[in-house]
């Protein structure tokens, strides 16, 4: 595994290595003082963050500090990517300067594609545009596993705004993959044209879909769709597809409420859904998030060998 | 003027002949003093007609110029193209077109014929002077808003009918606008996959459909630029059936591309209209042998290489075709069985000087001796570099292609001999 640009990328068995490298590193801080690992010494990590993401951003500079890599972080604003530069003299700088991986976070998908035919390092995609997101995939799997026991053969609902969601098109790739069911469940507008043939099941009804699911995933309705037709308005949109109470009361008895954050509270989620110490695994996935990302790393990095 | 003589060689691949060219003309009688040029195994065509060529002059001379153009077109077998509107300045007044068309003439190398804007600026909002245009030395016979859709149907009725004075035609880029906000490719599995905001068949054909009607109603010509998809040949096929006047075209990437080379995320296969899928591709080959699209047009774009080498979302859409469109419509058409080279001939020549407005070209004595002379056995691979084009944005490259122009003449002058440009 060179890059990691696409959850597709990942067979199976590659899939359950970073998932069970990521368990490693878990085991490996838990109960230490120094929370730090010797592996990535001396690797230089660029995070290359084109657009703003402080979480994913800070998950990806405590995973690669964690593992004593020399981390540098370089955001289009305040760097000479404001200034005009092309994403192509970027690569080519960073090129020059030597780093090992290059965690692209970018809104125009695909940008971590071509940064992959300019570099010599490996690139991690951070999320593209509305393309993917493998490492929020990952650690969604990660947290069903830990929560669940497994992945294969669960049953999960990925709620929303499918059509401009890169972390719906990952976690489709990545649950086909190791085996579970995937129901798609939005307004018919909020979904792309061709998902017929995507490796998913597809729903227009939310009530119907959560009796029947092991874990339910929600997914962030962006402000800026208002007023595009996509759907009457915020209050319609949360009626028929918001997670309420009443609604996680639908789930049996052991399902997971899940958010890749950050959540419109009252829009897609009720506050009392988010904050439910059972069901809801949000904070959790953030944690989780750290280790998913070290295994990431490590793997690409070649600390395997 | 010098005098050739091309011995052997097969007019739209028929039995050989020695083809005189003498005064610019096909010529009979004596070729004592004329210069022997030996076409044995190389077919005959009349000179080539673009309907639809971006020169950038003026504006982005970095990325094209007539004269660079010029040569391309030449080197492709073409005698004459259409330099379309939207440079910088846009060409919407008697005084741009004369600049072009002037241009063109300096290069020497094929016949520029400059297309006038519809609306100042491109801007859809008023006509520009079209009558201005039809009137200077460039005698701007097409007129179009290209890359831009003429989208106020009130305009568009008014442009149909204004340039029937004096024998213009319209011809339309049709997209409906606000079904293409922020499109980057096909709308369908692919750009689904890719996260690309997509481009809907349905807005070309809801413009193609509203503006055949358009065109009947008032009894104007139409012509549409660059068809791409299925439902575009049913509408077009429909309306030529009731008897409207409209003529179409496709461009050879649309005769062989498809939408899943934009997996790679090279925006080398960015353009507008997007690639389509393989349906659409069988639907435009099928509609061209039948006639319901009438010619093959270019659309070559070419684009500095800052303008490609980026990320997909910010990269200008566009492709070379200039030197590779009589390639690719032999690779799509005739060995196909769709098209023999009399049926190529028709649909690059024939059909899009008709639209034009240009003489008819013809392998017959007397005809202006415009033509070019291609070697059907040849394989080829378009390398970027060695292309006569300013820019290098070739969907093509290492792809082996069929067919090869060896000489090409304008009004009987070589402009191509042994493949390489004359001047």
């Amino acid at each position: 595994m060179k890059h990691l640009l696409s959850a597709g990328d990942l067979s199976r068995d590659e899939a359950l290595t970073v998932l069970d490298t990521a368990v490693r590193m878990d085991e490996a801080l838990a109960g230490r003082e120094v929370k730090k690992l010797p592996t990535l010494r001396g690797r230089t990590v660029v995070n290359l963050f084109f657009e703003d993401s402080t979480r994913t951003r800070i998950s990806f500079e405590l995973a690669a500090k964690r593992l004593s890599a020399d981390v540098v972080t370089f955001s289009a604003k305040g760097s000479s990517v404001s200034k005009g530069e092309s994403l192509k003299d970027t690569a080519l700088t960073l090129e020059a300067m030597g780093a090992d991986a290059v965690v692209c976070r970018h809104a125009m998908s695909g940008a971590p594609h071509r940064l992959a035919g300019w570099v010599r390092g490996s690139v991690l995609n951070a999320g593209d545009g509305t393309h993917e997101h493998p490492t929020q995939a990952l650690l969604d799997a990660y947290t069903m596993r830990r929560r669940l026991g497994r992945v294969d053969g669960l049953r999960v609902a990925i709620v929303g705004d499918v059509l401009h969601s890169r972390v719906a098109r990952s976690n489709v790739l990545l649950l086909h993959t190791l085996g579970a069911e995937v129901t798609l469940v939005a307004p018919p507008t909020l979904l792309p044209v061709g998902v017929a043939e995507w490796p998913a099941a597809v729903s227009y009804d939310l009530d119907a879909t959560l009796p029947k699911a092991d874990v339910v995933m929600m997914l962030r309705v962006q402000r800026e769709r208002m007023g595009q037709a996509y759907f009457p308005s915020e209050r319609e949109y949360s009626r028929r597809y918001g997670l309420d109470r009443h609604r996680m009361g639908l789930l049996p008895d052991d399902a997971i409420v899940m958010h890749p954050g950050p959540m419109n509270r009252g829009m897609e989620i009720a506050a009392e859904v988010a904050d439910d110490p059972r069901r809801s695994t949000i904070v959790e996935q953030v944690s989780n998030g750290v280790s998913v990302r070290m295994a990431v790393l490590y793997l690409l990095l070649g600390g395997a060998q | 003027m010098s005098t050739w003589l091309i011995k052997g060689v097969a007019p739209y691949g028929g039995d050989p002949v020695d083809l005189l060219v003498a005064d610019g003309v096909i010529a009979e009688g004596s070729a004592a003093g004329a210069q022997v040029l030996d076409a044995a195994g190389l077919v005959a065509l009349p000179g080539l007609v673009d309907l639809h060529t971006h020169l950038r002059e003026p504006g982005r001379e970095d990325a094209e110029t007539v004269q660079t153009g010029s040569r391309a077109a030449a080197l492709g077998g073409y005698t004459a193209v259409h330099a379309m509107a939207n440079t910088d300045p846009v060409a919407d007044t008697a005084g741009v077109v004369e600049q072009v068309w002037r241009l063109g003439r300096e290069a020497g190398l094929v016949d520029v014929r400059p297309v006038g804007a519809v609306t100042v600026g491109l801007r859809g909002e008023r006509l520009a002077e079209l009558g201005a245009m039809a009137d200077s030395a460039a005698r701007v016979r097409v007129f179009s808003d290209d890359g831009m859709a003429v989208h106020d149907p009130q305009l568009m009725r008014r442009a149909l009918e204004y340039v029937k004075a004096f024998g213009g035609v319209v011809a339309q880029h049709a997209e409906e606008p606000r079904l293409t906000e922020g499109a980057q490719m096909n709308e369908g599995v692919v750009a689904a996959r890719l996260g690309l905001t997509g481009w809907p068949a349905a807005a070309e054909e809801a413009m193609i459909a509203r503006d055949v009607l358009l065109a009947a109603h008032v009894g104007s010509r139409l012509h549409v630029c660059h068809v791409s998809t299925a439902g575009s040949v049913d509408i077009l096929r429909w309306a030529k059936a009731k008897g409207t006047r409209v003529t179409a075209e496709v461009t050879p990437h649309h005769l062989l591309l498809t939408d899943d080379l934009a997996a790679t995320y090279d925006p080398v296969y960015k353009v507008n209209p997007p690639l389509r899928t393989a349906q659409d591709v069988a639907a435009l080959r099928a509609g061209l042998a039948d006639g319901t699209i009438d010619a093959i047009a270019t659309d070559h774009a070419p684009h500095a290489l800052e303008d490609k080498e980026t990320e997909w979302g910010a990269a200008r859409p566009g492709m070379l075709g200039l030197e590779t469109a009589l390639s690719v419509a032999v690779l799509a058409m005739r060995e196909t069985g769709l098209l023999d080279w009399r049926g190529l001939a028709e649909r690059m020549s024939a059909a899009p000087a008709r639209i034009g407005g240009l003489p008819a070209p013809g392998l017959v004595v007397g005809a202006p001796a415009s033509l070019t002379l291609v070697d059907p056995a040849a394989r080829w691979t378009p390398d970027p570099a060695a292309s006569a084009s300013r820019s290098r944005n070739t969907p093509y490259a290492g792809r082996e292609l069929p067919a090869r122009v060896v000489a090409t003449f304008l009004r009987g002058e070589p402009t191509v001999l042994d493949g390489k440009a004359t001047r």
